[in-house]
């Protein structure tokens, strides 16, 4: 098998849900790799080589060259290696499923990243802007494109579930960390079905880091951007409280950035 | 036009946006015939509003009733499609990069170029700085070559940011810049592509862009 003689190495965050979508593909292809778990907050010179444009997680590298952009990954990865293939065979279904895996990135994600930024009225109306997002995709599931399917990609996961399904588990952390509440089953009934499917396939559970370390982790975040608030008195600590509580914020938008 | 209507191919779109006019290039090198609606962007149209009810924006492409939104989305299924005279290459690394480029191009592009005829001082400045960077970057890709997608390919890339040709005389006007001394390979490139039927065809001459972006100017306020 061509396994073994793949050649590919990913460098990614495990908190990192752009990096579960890699991660879950190459899982789902049954394609062996090496790993290289990056420090956002201390990025290694490799990173800053392969991705001089962006700095960011993932980068896959296969053959000696760097492929960036988790959505332009995925597609790689499936043109590379066409079994078990994740994007549809008809364009029309195609452009469909690239819509969506952009909403996700530029709508949702950044709005759920708003959620967790934010406190007191600016977090309802960044919630309010995620639900209106979520009833979108709602839409398309009851009556739109993606009715009556089991997976966004039909009876099998495809790129789209692999993209809103990577990082729905922010959801659930957001929920508890900020008692919020995200994803109503009332009012997402679809959605919200859809993501526990998802989240029961063998190839995710084994991707998805224990909800435990999220929540620590989105916990910790969040402790230290609230207590940057709260010392907006102090310039000198605000100073470096801001650029530690800066990078780590923005590794959590940047990890939870897509839903 | 009879032939349009019964291939189905139907273009919603603004005549001075760069996003559609990625749309009418792909269109044009494919040689595909199409019927183009004008959108009123201040009273848009019950049609666009159906057809593009997340976004509610141009381009929108309608084929056999149905329509494909977001430019590059729209360019990529032109492509798949109407698949001779490609203009992605069959190689998925060069795939991937081409890609990468045309999604650098979108992210940064008109988000810098906006702020660069928007603002003033300070952020002007900034934007103008940011502005060079990134054509800076995009004329590395470019290199030596005649186009982004090759020697003989004017390729996805180049539909990507060809539009955009049409607004470097304003940037440049608003940012006090040229684009000339500053990138000489890329503007030899935007020459190359006025060149070209498909791109002179689809876009507008860079001094009505100019008056354009005056009139938004007043409209926003700004000077």
């Amino acid at each position: 098998m061509e396994n073994t003689l793949a050649g590919i190495k990913l460098f990614g965050s495990w908190a990192s849900s752009y990096t579960h979508r890699v991660q879950l593909v190459l899982k789902l292809k049954g394609l062996d790799f090496e790993y290289v778990e990056e420090e956002l907050t201390n990025k290694s010179p490799s990173l800053l080589l392969y991705n001089p444009v962006y700095k960011k997680v993932p980068v896959l590298l296969h053959l000696d060259r760097p492929i960036v952009e988790s959505v332009i990954i995925l597609q790689y990865i499936d043109e590379t290696w066409t079994d078990r293939p994740i994007m549809p065979a008809d364009p029309y279904e195609r452009a469909l499923a690239r819509f969506w895996c952009y909403f996700a990135d530029d709508k949702l994600g950044p709005a759920v990243g708003a959620v967790f930024g934010s406190a007191g009225e600016d977090q309802k109306a960044a919630v309010a802007q995620v639900h209106e997002n979520l009833k979108l995709v709602e839409t398309e599931l009851r009556e739109g494109a993606f009715k009556g399917r089991r997976f966004f990609g039909g009876d099998a996961i495809g790129i789209l579930d692999i993209v809103l399904g990577c990082g729905s588990y922010w959801l659930a952390v957001f929920d508890e960390v900020m008692e919020v509440k995200l994803v109503d089953p009332e009012a997402f009934p679809l959605f919200h079905a859809w993501l526990r499917e998802f989240e029961e396939q063998e190839e995710v559970k084994e991707i998805i880091p224990a909800i435990d370390r999220l929540l620590e982790y989105a916990r910790g975040i969040r402790q230290m951007m609230l207590g940057l608030k709260d010392a907006s008195t102090t310039p000198a600590t605000t100073a470096a409280t801001t650029t530690t509580t800066t990078d780590n914020s923005s590794v959590v938008v940047e990890s939870a950035g897509s839903v | 036009m009879a032939a349009a209507a019964e291939k189905g191919v139907v273009l919603l779109d603004f005549w001075v946006s760069p996003f559609g006019q990625r749309c009418r290039i792909a269109l044009a090198e494919k040689g595909v015939e199409y019927e183009y609606k004008e959108e009123n962007l201040s009273d848009k149209s019950p049609l666009l509003l159906k057809m593009n009810p997340v976004h509610k924006k141009i381009p929108v492409l309608i084929h056999h009733g149905k329509p494909i939104c977001e430019s590059l989305i729209i360019v990529q299924y032109i492509e798949e499609v109407w698949s001779h005279n490609p203009l992605l290459p069959s190689n998925p690394y060069e795939r991937a990069k081409a890609r990468f480029w045309a999604d650098f191009v979108d992210k940064k592009v008109a988000e810098c170029g906006t702020r660069l005829w928007k603002l003033k001082g300070e952020a002007q400045e900034e934007a103008k700085k940011d502005m060079i960077e990134i054509l800076k970057l995009l004329e590395g890709e470019l290199g030596d070559k005649k186009y982004f997608g090759g020697e003989k390919t004017f390729g996805f890339v180049d539909v990507a940011l060809a539009p955009f040709t049409a607004w470097f005389y304003t940037y440049e006007t608003c940012g006090k810049f040229s684009i000339e001394n500053e990138c000489p390979k890329l503007a030899a490139w935007a020459k190359r592509c006025k060149e070209r039927k498909t791109v002179s065809e689809s876009l507008h001459d860079p001094h009505k862009v100019y008056e354009y972006v005056g009139k938004l100017k007043k409209k926003y306020g700004v000077e």
